[in-house]
């Protein structure tokens, strides 16, 4: 679903957020290093709107997602939603907020406590915000199942007599119970087969056109992220490399990351043809990564400049921004 | 029985059953087909298709209970793999037919250095010595991209990434320089960036050696780039089996419509995937008669009853499916297909 | 590497310090007054108070402790309150004895159970991996006294092939080695066969066997190097059970060592002894229980996969 500009209103703002994950060693078991996972990121969410981050593995995108929910604390940064700094509340404020701000995982086998029925899931999703008063949640339940394409007789069933595609619905399911403003789906088709992801993407665009829901949708796949987005935000090595709107980004990539990242998708199609660039080396270690831009080491078109200064996100087009000294 | 002719391999009508509690799968259910010297063949299935046990067939490392090949031939160089003694296929495995696996972070063995376990398998084979075998090591490390092998080598898997590990297994597999190379799912655990690098690795060393390859996998995109002819498995069976090229521009079987349609695209917006309706059938319960029937738009009567065979349509084209035969006009459609859960 | 064993030495510290608190105060608290027992009976109480005095059981307890501890670290441990004699020597004449014994245990129970363990893996759920496993049970279940007693009754009274009772040849050794190592080597046999039956599940035995390897080469150069490190644990675990274990063997089968050393301080009340006894020994199983440490640690450092 695509917003127009006027509609824009942001609903969730990342500011200069920074997740280090300390390493102990040493005699006493001090910290020595950190593994830089996030380093300083920020940007906005729409309301309405469905931003993808992509990025392979390493790049913190499931990071930022976990910070945002606090599922891990940040290091540093605010993130602001519904007028509150979301890092500055307290466990209690923090869960009153969470009715508002939910999640679907990647595993639909491990999301999902194998010894409580449908039901018993879903129940205690309505029952920890307290949605629906207890003699309407059986109906609401049932309402919800239908929501997702599930018949109501699943309610009494376990998770493991449910396929992984039907599994993901229920995780769906839950994540809608508490009627959120912002869902974050967290590599949430990866584990499906393609045929079953095809389905549950179709789900969540039509639900979120029923509900109104905003998603941060982080995926490696960019062909579900094409489909599903509406802006896209690439992520290298704990920072943002480059952020625009689907469009800009799949048919005009400027940040030499994404260009190596779109061409080496194979692609079953007679008609596109591409120059492929083929990235040499894996990816540096987060703990220690390169100095000035951390793309540098495996950039084909790296300067001087790029080893000692650290790009800024700057705009290059319209709603298009580009971390990159050779682009701006 | 031999067979002479261009074929390195020819499967016909493999069969691989598991006896479980729960009953009998017949993950592999009478799969044929065949692989000439130095061409690549995709097998493409989603899970529960089969196609990673028709990969352990071919070199007979079914797990046996509760696997077992019940049937078939496998025709490599003319002669029935399974009727080869143990001793013989020992000599077979990692020597004139070699498979690399999905997981290169546990695919190799975390107490010994990499080095060793290549040179291991040149020592099996080939009968070097220690000295030589090693050295023969470090240049397949080096052939397989892999900067600084001499000290790569004598470094343990946990040392490497898994792009690094995946060259590894490589090295090892391709170090006896065998006619065929199986690769199971290859590149899926890998990031996409290493994922081009590995496929193009592969690509290189078999124009090099003039290996053959089977690539099963589950992308399209990677069968479309690396595949010369490519078999779409369903349920235990092969249902298209054709080029890569025909297969991506006029596809047969409505099972590979409904893949290809589904695949979100690169290169234009989509407001829907079109979806397949239904889920794959349990293998302890396959319906009767063709077991996509129960989600294919075009079902008619006989497609519930009777299996239909993988056939011939034109030259290069084989397909399993009762609509691409000669009386399916006379056949009436049942039923409309329902999208259900 | 280093940084950790260094690390660890330093932690051993409090942990030492803490088990001899444990030990004074236990001993303060047991009933029965050592300069009672020493003075005899019909002593008249003067005798007795003299008999305290002198011997330092008359001073503020915390007092008594750190004095102690004060004397430990020097190496002396003070004097036996039956024959005046140093704890320290008394020790150090039994301690080889008591740790010959145990590495003849430890020997068994190694070997033993990683045989016994394998055998069970590689033919699952066959006659010989089932009775195996009962005999191992039985092995954990069955006390070590009664078991040693068995022994004697059947091998040495009966058989007359072992002698019954002493120290000195290894035949005096292989009786008592068995009693207090056959409940090890049940439980080493146990971890080994489920350490192995989860090892030829991984990817790497398939990867082995699709090199053409053959069957026994994969099982023991691919599959036991990997199955062998929590049965590591196990073992380092398993000595500590020995040192204790020492008691009742070392009891059952007459043999001077320390084990039977510390159980007659006990029951004589002769505290500096069972002190000393107790801390020797202590400091044996922590430094036991670092080397394992250290030997896990790198063995692990391959497994950590992810």
């Amino acid at each position: 679903m695509s917003i127009t500009v006027e509609e824009k209103k942001v609903l969730l703002s990342v500011n200069q957020l920074k997740q280090y994950f300390p390493i102990k060693g040493g005699i006493f078991g001090r910290t020595v290093n950190h593994v830089k996972a996030v380093d300083d990121i920020s940007f906005d969410i729409y309301q309405g709107e469905t931003l993808s981050i992509v990025g392979e593995s390493g790049c913190g995108k499931s990071t930022t997602g976990r910070a945002i929910l606090r599922l891990d604390e940040p290091t540093s940064g605010t993130i602001q939603f519904q007028e509150k700094d979301l890092l500055a509340l307290s466990k209690k404020q923090m869960r009153k907020v969470r009715k508002d701000l939910q999640v679907i995982f990647q595993d639909p086998f491990a999301s999902l406590n194998p010894r409580q029925t449908v039901e018993q899931i879903l129940s205690e999703a309505l029952a920890i915000q307290n949605v629906v008063p207890k003699e309407n949640r059986k109906h609401r339940i049932e309402e919800l199942l239908g929501h997702v394409g599930l018949r109501p007789e699943s309610m009494e069933r376990y998770p493991h007599e449910f396929s992984g595609g039907q599994r993901q619905r229920i995780g769906i399911a839950r994540a809608l119970a508490v009627e959120p403003k912002l869902i974050i789906c967290d590599e949430a088709v990866s584990a499906l087969d393609v045929s079953i992801q095809a389905q549950v993407l179709n789900l969540l665009k039509s639900l979120q056109r029923q509900f109104n829901l905003t998603f941060l949708f982080i995926s490696h796949d960019l062909g579900v992220v094409r489909h599903i987005s509406d802006r896209v935000m690439v992520m290298y090595l704990g920072k943002v490399v480059e952020i625009a709107d689907k469009k800009s980004i799949f048919e005009q990539p400027q940040h030499p990351y994404t260009r190596a990242l779109l061409s080496a998708i194979p692609v079953p199609n007679p008609v596109q043809k591409r120059e492929r660039i083929i990235l040499t080396g894996d990816v540096p270690s987060p703990i220690d990564p390169p100095t000035g831009c951390r793309f540098h080491t495996r950039c084909p078109f790296a300067i001087d400049i790029c080893k000692s200064q650290a790009p800024e996100l700057k705009i290059s087009a319209q709603n298009h921004q580009v971390a990159c000294h050779i682009v701006s | 029985m031999k067979q002479l002719n261009e074929n390195i391999l020819e499967v016909k009508d493999l069969e691989t059953y598991f006896f479980t509690e729960e009953g009998t799968s017949k993950a592999v259910n009478k799969v044929s087909f065949s692989l000439k010297k130095g061409e690549t063949l995709g097998i493409v299935g989603e899970s529960g298709s089969g196609k990673s046990i028709t990969s352990l067939s071919l070199l007979r490392l079914i797990p046996s209970p509760p696997g077992k090949i019940v049937g078939g031939n496998i025709f490599f160089k003319g002669e029935d793999l399974l009727s080869k003694t143990d001793k013989q296929m020992r000599s077979i495995r990692g020597n004139e037919i070699s498979m690399i696996f999905q997981e290169p972070m546990t695919s190799l063995n975390p107490v010994y250095s990499v080095g060793e376990q290549i040179a291991e398998v040149i020592r099996l084979h080939q009968n070097l010595g220690k000295k030589e075998a090693w050295q023969k090591a470090v240049d397949m490390l080096k052939l397989v991209g892999i900067p600084s092998p001499e000290k790569r080598a004598k470094q343990e898997p946990h040392e490497l990434s898994g792009g690094m590990r995946q060259r590894v297994m490589i090295a090892m597999a391709l170090a006896c320089h065998p006619e065929v190379l199986i690769a199971d799912e290859p590149t899926t655990a890998l990031d996409v960036t290493i994922q081009a690098q590995i496929l193009e690795l592969i690509k290189n060393l078999q124009n090099e050696l003039g290996t053959a390859v089977i690539l099963i996998t589950h992308d399209l995109g990677v069968v479309y780039e690396s595949c010369d002819r490519v078999a779409v498995m369903y349920a235990g069976k092969i249902v298209e089996y054709t080029t890569a090229k025909e297969l991506f521009e006029n596809p047969k079987h409505p099972y590979t419509i409904g893949l290809l349609n589904s695949l979100p695209r690169l290169d234009m917006d989509q407001e829907e995937l079109t979806t397949i309706p239904g889920t794959v059938p349990s293998p302890y319960n396959m319906p009767k008669g063709c077991s996509f029937a129960p989600r294919c738009a075009f079902a008619k009567k006989i497609c519930e009853e009777m299996v239909p065979d993988l056939q011939h349509i034109d030259q290069m084209t084989q397909v399993s499916c009762w609509k691409h035969t000669v009386q399916w006009d006379r056949e009436f459609v049942v039923h409309e297909k329902v999208g259900v859960e | 590497m280093l940084l950790f064993i260094i690390r660890r030495i330093l932690q051993t510290i409090p942990v030492l310090l803490g088990v001899s608190l444990v030990v004074f105060l236990i001993m303060q608290m047991v009933p029965g007054d050592p300069a009672t027992l020493l003075a005899g009976e019909g002593a008249t109480k003067q005798t007795i108070e003299m008999l305290r005095h002198e011997l330092g059981l008359d001073r503020p307890i915390i007092y008594q402790y750190f004095d102690y501890v004060f004397h430990a670290i020097q190496g002396d441990f003070g004097e036996s309150l039956r024959n005046n004699r140093p704890v320290l020597d008394e020790i150090m004449i039994r301690l080889p004895i008591t740790l010959q014994l145990a590495l003849a245990s430890i020997l068994i129970t190694v070997v033993l159970g990683m045989i016994a363990g394998i055998i069970s893996a590689t033919k699952q759920y066959s006659m010989a991996d089932i009775s195996i496993m009962i005999i191992a049970l039985l092995g954990i279940s069955l006390p070590s006294f009664w078991f040693g007693l068995m022994l004697i009754y059947f091998f040495s009274v009966n058989l007359h092939i072992f002698p019954v009772a002493g120290w000195g040849t290894i035949q005096h050794m292989i009786l008592p080695a068995i009693t207090l190592g056959a409940g090890g080597a049940a439980i080493v046999a146990r971890m080994t066969r489920s350490s192995m039956l989860e090892v030829v599940r991984q990817d790497y035995i398939r990867t082995a066997r699709a090199k053409g390897l053959k069957e026994h080469i994969i099982i023991y150069k691919h599959g036991l190097k990997n199955a062998l490190i929590p049965v590591i644990t196990v073992v380092g675990l398993q000595f500590g059970a020995l040192l204790g274990g020492t008691v009742l063997t070392e009891s059952v089968f007459a043999i001077n060592g320390l084990g039977r050393l510390i159980v007659d301080a006990i029951r004589t009340r002769d505290l500096p002894m069972v002190q000393g006894g107790v801390l020797i020994a202590s400091v044996i199983f922590v430094f036991m229980n670092l080397a394992v440490d250290v030997l896990y640690r790198y063995f692990n450092k391959r497994i950590d996969l992810n």
